[in-house]
C-alpha cells in the first residue's frame, strides 16, 4: 500500500479526518498506485513475459537460471541476485512453492525483505529542517528538489530552496524556474560562488522568515572526484555548524537506469556525507531500477522516494511491496 | 575492493605454466568467472551469453603459451575477443563535402547532451572547424541558457528562438542560420527523452526529416546498466543513429553498456567524455575500453610481456637507474607526466596489479600533483639531476619560483630521498616494499 505524504514527512500533521471522504482517499491512493504501475508497465510487461516463459511447471535448474537472468537484467547485481535466488530455492526445498502464485508471492517477499522496513520517513520536524540533495551528474537532483518542495508545500510546510549548484552552467536558473513553478523562494548567488555560502544564507533566510524546510540543491559530482567530494563534506559541515543535528536528511538521487556503479555511488556518497536515503529517479522508462535492491541489500540504505516522470507531481513515496509487485506481478 | 578478473581466474585455474592445452574443465570454470565479471561490469546478459560462448569455443583446446599461466591465457583470449567486438580502430564523424555538416545529438535525460555538445564544439574548433550550436531543448528549465553559457565559454555562436515551443522549427532555422553565416558544422542539442516517449521520439524523427543530419550521435552515460540495450535499440529504430558518445568516463563505472550497445546495434563509439572541464573529451579507444570492462589494466601489460614488447629497452633503463639509485627528479617528472597523460592517477593506480593495497586506495589529489610538478619545474636541470646540491638558498629560490612554501619544498625533497632509499631496497629485495601511506599523501 502506497503511503500518504503526511506519513512520509515526519513532522507533518495528518489531515483532518473530515478533509476528504474515505472513499475518495482510497480512490486517490489507487490512483497513485495505478500511475506507478503505469509508469512501470513497460518493465512489468517485459518482466512478466520473461517470467511467464519460465512459468512454473517444475522446480529445476532451468527455472532458477531464468530467475537469475531476470534479476540480473533488472540491474539487481550478482550478489543480490544470488541472495534472492538462494532464498527462493530454500523456500522451494521447504515446500512453500508449489504453484505460480506461490512463486510470485515468495519472490515478492524475498525482495521486500531486502529493504529496511522502518526508515521510510523524511524528517522535516525541525525548525528549520534541512534536506541536502546530492548525487552524480544528470541523476535528477534539481528536478527532485522541485518535486519535494511541491509535496512539502501541499502538506502545509513552507520551503526555501538553496541553489548550491554554482558550478554547472545555468543550474541556478534551472532551480529558479522550479522555484517559480512551485512558488518557493530561491536563495542564490552568482555562478561560481561558494556553495557553502549559499547554504549559510539559505538557512539564515529560513530562520529570519520562519520558513520550515530548506532544500539544498548541490552540483552533480562523480564520487571519484576527491576535491568535489571534499566540497560536499564542507557543505554538510556548514549546515551542521548552523543547525546542530543538521542536515536532517541527506538524499542521494540514483538514476534507475544506472547499473552496478550505483552501488559504489551510494557507498562513497554515504561515506562522505552520511546519506539517509535514496531517491530512485527516472523510473518511468524501461529500466527496472534493480540497483535499488543492490543498494538496500549491501548498504542497508532505505529507498525513500521514486521519480516517475517530468511533471511536478511525479514523485512517489517508495513502497517495497509495490516496487516488487510492479516488477513481477503477472 | 573487487578482485580483478585475472586474480579470480588465477585462483580457479591455478598457476600451472605451460600445461599443454586448456581442458574443458578449466575452460568451464573460467567461463563462470568471466560471465560474472562482465555482468558486474553491466554488460547486457544476452550479450554476455553470446560472448562467453564465442570465447569458450576459441579457448577449448587452445595451447597454453610457455610464458603464460592458463588463467593468463584465457584472459588474453577474452581481451582479444572483446577488442574484436568493440572494433579495433577509432571511428570518425562523417563530414559533409558540402558544408555545413549537421550533427544531431540525442539521448536520455541526464546523459550529458548539452555539456557534450559544447565539448564536441571545442574539439572541432581545435581542428580548425567553425561550428554553430542550436538549442532545441525547449523542455528542461534553463537548458537553453545552459547552452548559451557553454557556447560563450568555447567561443561558438548559439542559435535559439526565445519563447518558441517548436523544436523542429528551431532546428531548421538554426541550420539555415549557420549556412548563411558560413559555419561549417551545426551541432543540434535536443531535449533528453525517454526512448518509449512516443511524442518526443516523433519530434526527433521530425527534426531528422527537416534537417537531414550527416551524423546522429547517441549520448550514453557510461554508468548505464542493463537497460542500455533497450535504449539503444529504440533510438536506432526511430532515428537510426550513426555513432555513440560515451560520457562520464572519468568515474569508476566499468562501462559494460558500451559493449552492449556496440554488440546490439553495431554502431561505433566515436568519442569519450572524461571530465568536468570542456576539453575533457577525446576520440574513443576500443582497446582501452576492453581492458576497462574487464576491470584490469593488467591485461595490456600482460600481453606486452607475453609478446616481448619493444618498450622493454626504456623500462630496462629505468630499472637500471633504480638499481643504481640514480633515479632523479628528472626521471620522476618524466614518469609523472607520462602517467598523467593517461588520465586521472587515482583511477589508474587502481588498475595496476601488484600495487600494494594501501597505495591502490590512496586518495590522490590531482592538485597536489600540480604543486609537486611546479616545485620540480622550478629546479634547474642540475638540481633535478643531483638533488644533494639543494642547499638553503636554492630551496628558497625554488619556493619563490613555484609559489610553494619552503617547508613544502623541504618536504618534497625529503620524501624524494626516502623514495630513493625505498627504491634501493626494492631493487635489492625481491618484493615491492611497503610504501608508508604518509609518503603518498601530501607529496607524491
Amino acid at each position: 500500500m502506497t503511503r500518504n505524504w503526511h506519513e512520509v514527512f515526519k513532522g507533518v500533521a495528518p489531515p483532518e479526518a473530515e478533509a476528504a471522504p474515505a472513499e475518495e482517499i482510497e480512490e486517490k491512493k489507487r490512483g497513485w498506485f495505478r500511475r506507478f504501475k503505469v509508469s512501470l508497465s513497460k518493465s512489468r510487461e517485459a518482466m512478466t513475459q520473461r517470467l511467464s516463459t519460465i512459468m512454473f511447471d517444475k522446480l529445476d535448474a532451468d527455472l532458477w537460471e531464468k530467475l537469475e537472468e531476470t534479476l540480473i537484467f533488472a540491474d539487481c547485481g550478482v550478489a543480490s541476485t544470488v541472495e534472492i535466488v538462494e532464498r527462493m530455492e530454500q523456500a522451494a526445498n521447504e515446500g512453500e512453492i508449489s504453484d505460480q502464485q506461490q512463486f510470485f508471492s515468495q519472490l515478492e517477499k524475498a525482495i521486500v525483505d531486502i529493504f529496511p522496513a522502518d526508515s521510510y520517513q523524511i524528517d522535516v520536524s525541525h525548525q528549520p529542517s534541512v534536506i541536502l540533495v546530492v548525487g552524480v551528474n544528470g541523476t535528477g537532483k534539481t528536478t527532485t528538489v522541485g518535486k519535494i518542495a511541491y509535496h512539502l508545500k501541499k502538506e502545509g510546510k513552507s520551503v526555501v530552496l538553496a541553489a548550491a549548484d554554482t558550478f554547472r552552467a545555468a543550474a541556478i536558473e534551472q532551480l529558479s524556474e522550479w522555484g517559480k513553478r512551485v512558488d518557493c523562494p530561491v536563495v542564490r548567488q552568482e555562478h561560481g560562488s561558494d556553495p557553502g555560502a549559499v547554504v549559510f544564507d539559505a538557512i539564515a533566510a529560513a530562520r529570519s522568515r520562519g520558513i520550515d524546510v530548506v532544500i539544498v540543491d548541490t552540483a552533480g559530482r562523480l564520487h571519484t572526484q576527491v576535491p568535489l567530494m571534499e566540497e560536499l563534506k564542507k557543505i554538510h559541515r556548514v549546515v551542521g555548524k548552523q543547525i546542530p543535528g543538521g542536515p536532517h536528511e541527506v538524499l542521494l538521487t540514483v538514476d534507475a537506469t544506472t547499473g552496478q556503479n550505483g552501488l559504489i555511488q551510494a557507498r562513497l556518497f554515504g561515506e562522505a556525507v552520511d546519506v539517509s536515503g535514496v531517491v530512485l529517479t527516472k523510473l518511468d522508462g524501461t529500466a527496472k531500477g534493480g540497483i535499488a535492491v543492490a543498494i538496500a541489500h549491501e548498504l542497508n540504505l532505505p529507498i525513500k522516494l521514486v521519480g516517475v516522470g517530468e511533471q511536478t507531481e511525479d514523485l512517489r513515496p517508495f513502497d517495497p511491496g509495490d516496487f516488487a509487485k510492479a516488477l513481477f506481478e503477472a | 575492493m573487487f578482485d580483478t578478473l585475472s586474480d579470480k581466474l588465477q585462483n580457479v585455474l591455478g598457476s600451472l605454466k605451460g600445461q599443454g592445452r586448456l581442458s574443458e574443465d578449466d575452460v568451464n570454470k573460467a567461463m563462470r568467472e568471466i560471465r560474472l565479471a562482465l555482468l558486474e561490469a553491466d554488460v547486457n546478459f544476452k550479450v554476455v551469453k553470446q560472448f562467453v560462448a564465442a570465447v569458450k569455443e576459441r579457448a577449448l583446446g587452445e595451447e597454453v603459451l610457455e610464458s603464460l599461466t592458463p588463467g593468463q591465457q584465457v584472459i588474453k583470449i577474452v581481451h582479444e575477443e572483446l577488442v574484436k567486438l568493440m572494433g579495433s580502430a577509432s571511428a570518425k564523424l562523417t563530414m559533409s563535402p558540402k558544408p555545413p555538416t549537421v550533427v544531431l545529438m540525442v539521448g536520455l535525460q541526464g546523459s550529458g547532451k548539452t555539456t557534450t555538445v559544447a565539448k564536441l564544439a571545442k574539439h572541432l574548433v581545435k581542428q580548425g572547424k567553425r561550428p554553430e550550436l542550436v538549442a532545441c531543448d525547449i523542455y528542461r528549465p534553463a537548458a537553453i541558457d545552459q547552452l548559451k553559457v557553454l557556447g560563450e565559454q568555447v567561443g561558438v555562436p548559439v542559435f535559439s528562438i526565445d519563447g518558441s515551443n517548436d523544436a523542429v522549427e528551431i532546428a531548421r532555422k538554426g541550420v539555415e542560420d549557420a549556412a548563411a553565416a558560413g559555419r561549417d558544422v551545426v551541432i543540434i542539442d535536443t531535449a533528453g527523452r525517454l526512448h518509449i516517449d512516443e511524442k518526443l521520439m516523433e519530434e526527433l524523427v521530425d527534426i531528422r526529416k527537416q534537417v537531414r543530419p550527416h551524423d546522429i550521435l547517441l549520448v550514453l552515460d557510461s554508468m548505464t546498466g542493463q537497460d542500455a540495450v533497450n535504449v539503444a535499440e529504440q533510438f536506432q529504430q526511430q532515428v537510426n543513429f550513426d555513432g555513440v558518445i560515451l560520457t562520464k568516463l572519468d568515474g569508476d563505472a566499468r562501462g559494460g553498456a558500451a559493449l552492449s550497445v556496440r554488440a546490439v546495434t553495431g554502431k561505433p563509439i566515436i568519442f569519450a567524455s572524461t571530465g568536468e572541464k570542456l576539453n575533457a573529451f577525446d576520440a574513443f579507444h576500443p582497446d582501452r575500453m576492453a581492458s576497462r570492462i574487464l576491470g584490469m589494466g593488467d591485461v595490456l601489460t600482460l600481453i606486452e610481456k607475453a609478446q616481448q614488447n619493444i618498450d622493454e629497452k626504456k623500462a630496462l633503463e629505468l630499472e637500471e637507474k633504480i638499481r643504481k639509485a640514480q633515479f632523479t627528479f628528472e626521471d620522476f617528472l618524466d614518469q609523472m607526466q607520462s602517467m598523467r597523460k593517461m588520465g586521472p592517477l587515482a583511477g589508474m593506480l587502481a588498475m595496476i596489479p601488484g600495487i600494494p593495497k594501501q597505495l591502490r586506495q590512496a586518495q590522490i589529489d590531482e592538485r597536489e600533483l600540480d604543486r609537486v610538478e611546479a616545485i620540480i619545474r622550478s629546479m634547474t636541470p642540475e638540481e633535478r639531476r643531483s638533488p644533494e646540491i639543494l642547499n638553503g638558498s636554492r630551496r628558497k629560490r625554488i619556493a619563490t619560483g613555484s609559489g610553494a612554501s619552503v617547508q613544502a619544498v623541504n618536504q618534497l625533497i625529503s620524501k624524494f630521498k626516502q623514495m630513493q632509499k625505498l627504491m634501493k631496497q626494492f631493487a635489492g629485495g625481491k618484493k615491492m616494499p611497503n610504501i608508508p601511506p604518509e609518503l603518498l599523501r601530501g607529496g607524491f
